[in-house]
């Protein structure tokens, strides 16, 4: 059985700084809850809050329903694996995850069961003897799992477990968690400031900007329909781009819009746009191709500064007419030279407009 | 080639040269250094091997001829044997460095890492006591020691040690409990431990290079007072080896130098065994690499 976690204009507050502006938030039982933004956004605060390593300033946290705010942390169901592992550097494997266990006054036997067992999903049972510095990244990282694992917690927090560990293993790892999550059914919170970790793990992705939610969803979403600016730019990789713009026209059906040096209609409503309003348009570099293609427009004329080959996909760093900066990222290989001017197409459906304050139009 | 070749070598011998002059050079005048420094102690170890006559007459370090005899005469010497100051030397130095690795952890561990109403403030305080000589502290200390009935016990200079009268240890093991990650001890929190089985699993445990050091000094500041027995104690059953020391030499003159002399260095074999198995401790480090940096 699952657990839920339920946020109700919960505050955080060091001093006369309030980092965390009353935030309401709903985990549902068993779900995978990504927390993610930039450095200093309070995603990591807001996960020590849950956890009880940070008491909170105002506000109520709910677990299962039951009001945890002053509730010990070893109370509350909760393990949690940190950014630093934090295994106990004087005792072995074994030690390290039978600590909490023997904390709380276990049998030996059933401690001995647990961490076999543990061990066992995560395939560690042959470091059971050794001392953290005698493992490598990789598997410091599993026995920090390992030790979540064994307390049988409702709920298992991760505080940037990966970000200490090479882009291979890291990659091996996020695997190995949403494999963890889909076999253990928990509900689990995890804080990242990768985007990608984010969309490839999360049910849900909770986009945090200093000490604010900006925008609650499933990853495709959040990618296909962002609530502002910050989160459109925050999710996909490349970036977004952003373009300055004007309204020439709008109406229940379409909007006329001047960018990049040219003029584009697109078939969409814009009703809380004006005419001459100041806009910025925003198009992710995967959406703009240099082909005609079923439902596209002809966007801008953009000259090519650089050309990037990944070899599955190739980037294009351009300039439009009006000298504002252009990425498109194209499938394959391509054979376009610098210099190069590129006719532009894009998707009306894939184009986002944002006002002044970075809303969404 | 073959001139160029001749050069390099005249002028790689010359360097080697000059390197070996200046390498003897530099361990000569350490040699000498130290031979300064160890001479009080070669002095004192050949005094305590060489006739009673010849003690301050001769300067040299080579005695005439060698004797054992001032060791069981100093041992004996006394109206109580010197195995009683040694025991009784022994019992306040471990029950000492016992205490002040207690109290003084326990203090450095409320200040590094618990939370409580004027932390900085008691910090402060505590620190500023390491600036109050101990003769200032003596006599309300007498006082205070002569009213509960302690004096001519080792309680007045054992107990205060189980309350974390060392500002100097607190201080240092502040600092080491603060390099210790406090992820370790949030970890432990999420474990369910309380402040206390954090304090006894994970920053002992950890601590130990510094406790090492605490316990270090205090064995030798102990086992080294004079002032300190030489005040609090009055029976000679219960002398300490420094007092001990002391009653060799005699107000009528009549002293027996060689079997003070020879008492001296035994005084200073626990000494140097305590410092020889705890140093290793102090080498070793923790290696605190249960987390990634």
């Amino acid at each position: 059985m699952s657990t839920s976690v339920k946020l109700s204009k919960v505050y955080k507050r060091f001093g006369n700084v309030e980092v965390i502006h009353g935030i309401d938030l709903t985990v549902d039982p068993g779900e995978f809850t990504v927390f993610v933004g930039p450095s200093g956004c309070g995603k990591s605060t807001l996960l020590r809050m849950i956890a009880g390593l940070e008491p909170i300033s105002g506000g109520e946290l709910l677990i299962d329903d039951e009001l945890m705010n002053e509730v010990p942390p070893a109370k509350r169901g909760i393990a949690m694996v940190f950014q630093s592992y934090a295994l106990y550097p004087h005792m072995t494997v074994y030690k390290n995850l039978a600590f909490g266990l023997e904390t709380a006054g276990m049998r030996k036997s059933e401690i001995e069961d647990r961490v076999r067992r543990a061990a066992e999903i995560l395939q560690i049972g042959q470091l059971l003897d050794r001392k953290p510095k005698q493992l490598s990244g990789g598997q410091r990282q599993r026995v920090a799992i390992g030790r979540a694992i064994v307390r049988e917690p409702r709920i298992f927090l991760f505080d940037e477990p990966l970000s200490n560990l090479d882009a291979e293993l890291r990659v091996q790892m996020r695997v190995e968690i949403a494999k963890l999550h889909r076999d253990l059914g928990n509900t689990m919170i995890y804080v990242t400031h990768d985007q990608v970790e984010a969309m490839t793990m999360a049910d849900k992705i909770v986009v945090l900007r200093m000490g604010h939610v900006e925008q609650v969803g499933a990853p495709l979403e959040l990618y296909n329909r962002p609530a502002n600016r910050f989160v459109a730019g925050f999710i996909g990789s490349p970036k977004m781009n952003f373009l300055n713009a004007g309204i020439e026209g709008a109406d229940a059906r379409s909007a006329a819009i001047r960018v990049g040096g040219g003029k584009i209609a697109l078939p969409r409503p814009a009703r809380s746009a004006s005419a001459g309003q100041k806009i910025e348009f925003g198009v992710r570099p995967e959406h703009i191709t240099i082909e005609q293609r079923d439902g596209r427009i002809p966007f801008a004329a953009a000259k090519v500064d650089l050309v990037e080959n990944l070899g599955g996909q190739t980037l294009l760093y351009t300039t439009l007419a009006d000298g504002q900066s252009l990425t498109i990222s194209l499938d394959g290989q391509r054979a376009i030279e610098v210099g190069a001017t590129v006719e532009t197409f894009i998707d009306p459906a894939t184009c986002h407009l944002f006002d002044a304050e970075g809303r969404i139009i | 080639m073959t001139d160029i070749a001749a050069f390099d070598e005249t002028q790689q011998r010359g360097l080697t040269k000059r390197k070996l002059w200046m390498s003897v050079l530099l361990h000569g005048l350490l040699i000498g250094g130290s031979f300064i420094m160890l001479y009080p102690l070669l002095w004192m170890l050949s005094a305590s091997f060489r006739p009673e006559e010849e003690i301050f007459s001769s300067t040299s370090l080579i005695p005439s001829s060698i004797s054992f005899d001032a060791y069981p005469r100093g041992w004996f010497g006394l109206q109580e044997s010197f195995g009683t100051f040694f025991w009784n030397s022994f019992v306040i130095s471990i029950l000492c460095v016992i205490g002040n690795l207690m109290a003084c952890s326990l203090a450095a561990y409320a200040f590094a890492r618990l939370n409580f109403w004027g932390r900085n403030f008691w910090f402060a305080i505590m620190l500023g006591t390491l600036m109050l000589p101990y003769h200032v502290t003596l006599v309300p200390q007498y006082v205070l020691f002569l009213n509960l009935g302690w004096v001519g016990t080792f309680l007045p200079l054992v107990v205060p040690k189980y309350l974390a009268v060392d500002a100097f240890f607190i201080f240092l093991m502040v600092q080491f409990f603060r390099g210790i990650p406090r992820e370790l001890t949030e970890a432990a929190m999420m474990d369910g431990c309380s402040a206390w089985r954090i304090y006894w699993k994970v920053m002992l445990p950890l601590s130990l290079p510094v406790l090492a050091t605490a316990a270090i000094f205090t064995f030798i500041w102990t086992w080294d007072d004079f002032f300190g027995p030489l005040i609090y104690l009055t029976d000679m059953r219960d002398y300490t080896v420094q007092l001990g020391l002391r009653s060799f030499v005699d107000s009528t003159g009549l002293s027996d130098w060689s079997g003070l002399f020879a008492m001296s260095i035994l005084s200073l074999v626990p000494v140097f065994f305590f410092f020889l198995f705890f140093q290793r401790l102090l080498i070793e480090g923790i290696a605190t690499t249960g987390l990634k940096r």
